[in-house]
Parts: structure tokens; sequence; C-alpha cells
């Protein structure tokens, strides 16, 4: 009961989060100087050409009412027209944005597959080498651009030791459409194609690698302070006096309570992650969110780029809530006393 | 009257105290090293680079492609420049954005945390719910968003970063403004009848202090890799100036072969962002500071 509470007033606050983004977005896109739809038609269309499109978008009306109409569409997943194709930019980025969110949970599963047990390492051997071992790698991996890490993995996989594919999604021979969940992996899976999904997992490999990286650092680091934080807690030294088997105290009494700073530090972290997966995409030649917005910037389509800013932060949103519940599912304390 | 003298011996042994603590603590002292190293040489490139001439639009074909040599330390581009030079060159516009970026996010961040702490009610829902909406929104897309509105240049994405920067900043000093607003000595200045402003920047932000330093010291270093990470994307600075993020970008396009076109500036980018960290965590040690990340 306290936990369904718990989850109405969470998921009340992500709406409220929500509707500040909204409008924050629609402020940055109308509110801004310069004529989008001039921008878009370009210097020879005349000017009942330009108004007659500006009629098509309702960009005539007064400003409170084209927000209302923008946010009556943003329920309803519309996110306008392509200023350029004239296409619903909803269908554009559905595709793209399947890519990116592949790419995004591989990255969250390496860097915690990774990062947890560097950080569990580090302070069961506090101050002795495998702690000085994951200071390094932590402080490295967060100090390195993801575009500087995606190019030597790239080098070192691709052109050096051959052994890994360095761009797109899968080879270009291959035709598969995930038409289930838009991942290729799991829809190759759910399909029965064994072979695609070797492939899709190899395409995968790097650019999840090169992301994961400063996220895998912090989570290590974060791990293993709450690890030696928690060990120095009453019933932790009352498990040991009673001779339970260490294996046992660290990974059953100790790790589950270490896991809520790692979570809750990841899900803030997810929006450097989206930032760097722009970049990671690029590199690596993934059919992403990335392309497609740098590609539309480039050609001034204002709804696009909306569109894509207004998906990375429901994204982001929708991820903090995920986390939030999972939290609340590790630690109960966090249930009854609400927010943390 | 007497007291005066032994205060500033204590004073000097305190500032001495902490000198010895930082010098004993090789992560702050190889930072501050790197820090100093590459600002020196940002402010001093045009007299200790080797080729300053090959900072603009120059154009030398029979130098094209070199790898590194005795000449050319990190080897030249595709239209025969010194990259070492331009790297140099290159770290100017780097510490520029991150001293212009956290020369607006800092001082905001930090006054609305300390208003949001101290003064709780509707301050404090207002300020940290815009702040929790601004999070929502990662900078790097929100430069993306700036550049298609606006034009992609530096100003805009300085904007951009500027804009959504300070939460973090908000976000700390407003924990810890919490944590000092419920002690005696804040109590003590309120009951003899202290102003609001004395309160809030005499009493309460000194001790952020030492939180705000390390966390600038941090952020540097972030500044400048997201900073990097929009000019790789074409929305920074515009070429010819140097810029680290540019080069990598447009030495990748001469992947494998000449490797050091964008693996060079690439590393150059790595040991900035790597001093500003170490000289960071080397001073949260010293403060002991643990809040700040």
């Amino acid at each position: 009961m306290e936990f369904l509470l718990f989850l109405v007033r969470r998921a009340l606050w992500s709406l409220l989060v929500l509707f500040g983004l909204s409008v924050v977005i629609f402020t940055i896109a109308r509110g801004m100087p310069g004529d989008p739809v001039r921008l878009a038609l370009g210097p020879r269309a005349s000017n009942e050409q330009v108004e007659q499109f500006r009629q098509t978008l309702g960009f005539d009306k007064p400003l409170i009412q084209q927000y209302g109409i923008y946010v009556s569409g943003l329920v309803g997943g519309d996110l306008g027209l392509s200023l350029l194709t004239k296409r619903p930019v909803s269908n554009d980025i559905r595709e793209t944005f399947a890519a990116t969110f592949e790419l995004v949970l591989a990255t969250i599963t390496i860097a915690f597959l990774f990062g947890v047990p560097l950080g569990v390492a580090a302070a069961r051997w506090k101050d002795k080498w495998p702690d000085n071992l994951v200071r390094l790698i932590a402080i490295l991996s967060a100090v390195t651009p993801s575009f500087f890490l995606a190019l030597v993995l790239q080098i070192l996989a691709g052109y050096v030791l051959h052994i890994l594919p360095t761009t797109g999604r899968l080879p270009p021979g291959m035709t598969f459409s995930a038409d289930i969940t838009g991942l290729v992996t799991l829809d190759s899976l759910l399909h029965g194609r064994l072979d695609v999904f070797g492939e899709g997992l190899r395409y995968l490999l790097l650019p999840s690698l090169a992301l994961s990286a400063a996220t895998m650092g912090q989570i290590a680091r974060i791990t293993r302070s709450s690890m030696i934080d928690v060990s120095s807690q009453d019933y932790i030294e009352a498990s040991r006096a009673f001779g339970i088997p260490e294996r046992v105290r660290v990974f059953k009494y100790m790790l589950r309570p270490s896991f809520v700073p790692p979570l809750t530090i990841s899900g803030l972290e997810f929006a450097s992650l989206i930032g760097n997966a722009f970049v990671v995409e690029l590199v690596f030649a993934w059919p992403g969110m990335a392309a497609y917005g740098v590609r539309t910037i480039m050609q001034k389509d204002l709804n696009a780029v909306m569109g894509v800013v207004i998906v990375s932060g429901v994204f982001f949103v929708i991820v903090n809530f995920v986390i939030d519940v999972l939290v609340g599912i590790v630690d109960p304390r966090i249930r009854i006393r609400g927010r943390r | 009257m007497s007291d005066a003298p032994v205060i500033e011996v204590e004073r000097l042994s305190n500032a001495y105290q902490n000198w010895y603590r930082f010098s004993r603590n090789p992560t702050a002292v190889i930072g501050a090293a790197i820090v100093i190293i590459c600002v020196l040489a940002a402010i001093l490139a045009p007299w200790i680079t080797p080729h300053p001439e090959h900072v603009g639009a120059a154009v030398n074909f029979r130098t094209r492609h070199l790898p590194p040599s005795g000449d050319y330390w990190f080897g030249t581009d595709n239209v025969g420049r010194d990259i070492f030079t331009r790297v140099i060159f290159g770290m100017r516009i780097s510490l520029l954005l991150a001293l212009v970026v956290l020369g607006t996010a800092v001082p905001m961040g930090t006054i609305l945390g300390i208003l949001a702490g101290y003064f709780g009610g509707w301050v404090e829902v207002l300020i940290m719910r815009v702040t929790d909406i601004a999070l929502a929104i990662p900078p790097l897309v929100m430069a993306l968003a700036v550049a298609a509105v606006l034009s992609p240049n530096l100003v805009n994405s300085l904007l951009a970063i500027s804009a959504l920067w300070w939460t973090w900043h908000t976000r700390l000093i407003y924990s810890i403004t919490k944590q000092i607003r419920a002690q005696e000595f804040i109590e003590a200045a309120e009951t003899l009848g202290a102003s609001k402003f004395h309160i809030l920047f005499r009493e309460i932000l000194p001790n952020c202090v030492s939180a705000i330093a390390v966390k600038t010291s941090l952020d540097c270093g972030f500044v400048i890799l997201v900073g990097a990470s929009l000019s790789f994307l074409g929305l920074g600075i515009q070429p010819p100036t140097p810029d680290l993020g540019t080069m990598v970008a447009q030495g990748a396009a001469f992947l494998p072969d000449y490797w050091w076109e964008s693996v060079l500036p690439g590393s150059a980018i790595l040991f900035v962002a790597l001093g500003f960290n170490l000289l960071g965590d080397g001073l949260r040690d010293l403060f002991d500071v643990q809040e700040v990340r």
C-alpha cells in the first residue's frame, strides 16, 4: 500500500517535470529570434507560400493556443511535421530511437556488469592494489572523451586486430527488419534468426563499450564508497561476530544496501550518457537519433530538432522513474519515507 | 590589541598546514602540475610553439601527413600544419570555455542553492523544481537545439551549456546549506539580529567554499569534455581557429593511416581533463568534503 502511494507520488512528480520540460522546449522553439517557416522554405518562397505553410503549422495562432496544440499533440505522441520533408517527426524519431535505445540498454548493462564487481573488489581490498587499480580506471574513464575512446577502440579492434566491425548496425548484405520491439538483438531472437543475433551483437559491442566507460567508472567509484560505508555499520560487525561466512556477508548483507547510491547516481548520470550517445553514434555510424538530430540541425528543421530534444528529456524522466521504483524495491525504507 | 599577532601566526600555520597536507597528496600535486602546465602553455602559446604561423589557414602541401618527428612533435595534418602548435593553441579555447561556463554557472548555482536551502517554503519548491526540470535536459542535446534555432558556433554553444550547468551546483549547495542551517551558529546570528544578507553570504557561504572549489575543479574537466564533444559534432568554434575537438573530428577522416592527426589532439583533451579531475579529487581529500562527486 505504501509502495503504491510512493509510486503514485513519483509518477505525479514525473508528470510535473515533463510539463516544465515542454514549456522550456516550446519557449526555445518559438521564443528565439528568426522565422522558422521562412528558414525552412528558403529565401525564394513567396510571401503567400510562407503564410500558407505558417497556417498549416498553426504558427499564426496566439502563443498560448499554439502551446495548447503542441502539448495535446505531445500527449498523443505527435511531434509535429518536419519542416523539411513534411513527414510527421514522430515517424522518423521512432525508427531512430529504437537504435539509440538498444545502444543505451547495452551500455548500462555493461556498465553495471563491470562497475559493480570492480567497486566490490576495491572495497574488499581497500588501499591494496585492487583499490588503486579501480581508482585509476575510474579516473581515466571519467576524463576520456567518449568520442576519443570510440575512435581508439575503432582503430584497435577494427583496423589493427580486425576482430570487430567498425560502422553500422548489421553487415551491408544482411536484411532484417526489427519489427517487434525495434531492437535488432531482441527481435532476431524472437524471430529465431540466430545469425542476425550474432552479427547484431558484434556490431553493438564496440559502440556500447565506448559509451559505457564513463558510467562504469562512476558506478565502480560509488559502489566502492557505499560498500565501505555499509561495512562499518553495526549489523555487519554483528554478522562478523556471529561467524557468518564472508561471502554471504559481502554479497548478501553488504551489496544490497550498497546498490542504492550507484542506482540513483546512474539516474542522474543518464543525461550525460544520452549526450555522449550522440557522439558515439556518429563515430560508429550507428543509425540512431544522433545522426538524425545533427542532420536536422544542419537543415534548420526546427520541429525535428525539438522532437529529438523532447524525446531525450522524456527518456531521461522515464528512466529516472524506473530507477526510483528499483531503489524502492531494493531499499524498503525509501518507500516509507517517500522522497530520497 | 595584543591578540592580533597571535591570530596572524595561527593563520599562517593553518595555511602552512594546508600546504603541507596538499604537498603530501600525490593526486592533488600531479593534478595541479598538469593544470598549471596547460594554463601556462595556453597563455604563452605564441612564444613557445615551434610553428605559430600554422595557427590560421596556412597551407603547405610538401609537409602534409608527416608522422611525429623531431621537427613536428605531433606530426602534421592534411594541409601540412604542425599539430603540436595547433594543440597548444587549441588549449586556449578549451580553457576559455571552462572559464566562461563556470564563471556564470558557479555564482548562479551557488546563490540559488543558498536561497533554496535557507529560506525553504515556496522559494525552495520553486528553485528546486526548476532545477529538476533543467536536469532532465542533457547539456549536449540542449546545445544542439540552440544551435538549430540560432546558428552553430562557439558563443551559442557556450550559452546553451551555461544555461544548464548551474543545476549541479544548485543541488550541491542546497544540500550543504540545509545541513548548515540547522546548526547553532546560524540560530545565534538570527537571534543577534543579523541581516538575511549577512547570514546568507557571511555565515553560510564561507562554509560552502571548499565544496565549491572541489566541484568547480572537477567541473572544469567535464565542461572541457562537453565542449570538445560539441566541436567534434561541428557545433563549436569554426575552422581554421585551432580547437581540440575539431582537430580530432578532422583527423578521424584519415584513420587509420594518419592516426596521430586525431589520436594526439584527443590525448591532449584527456590530459587537460585528467589534470582538473586529479586536482579536484585531491582537494576533496584535503578539505574532506565527501558530498561532492
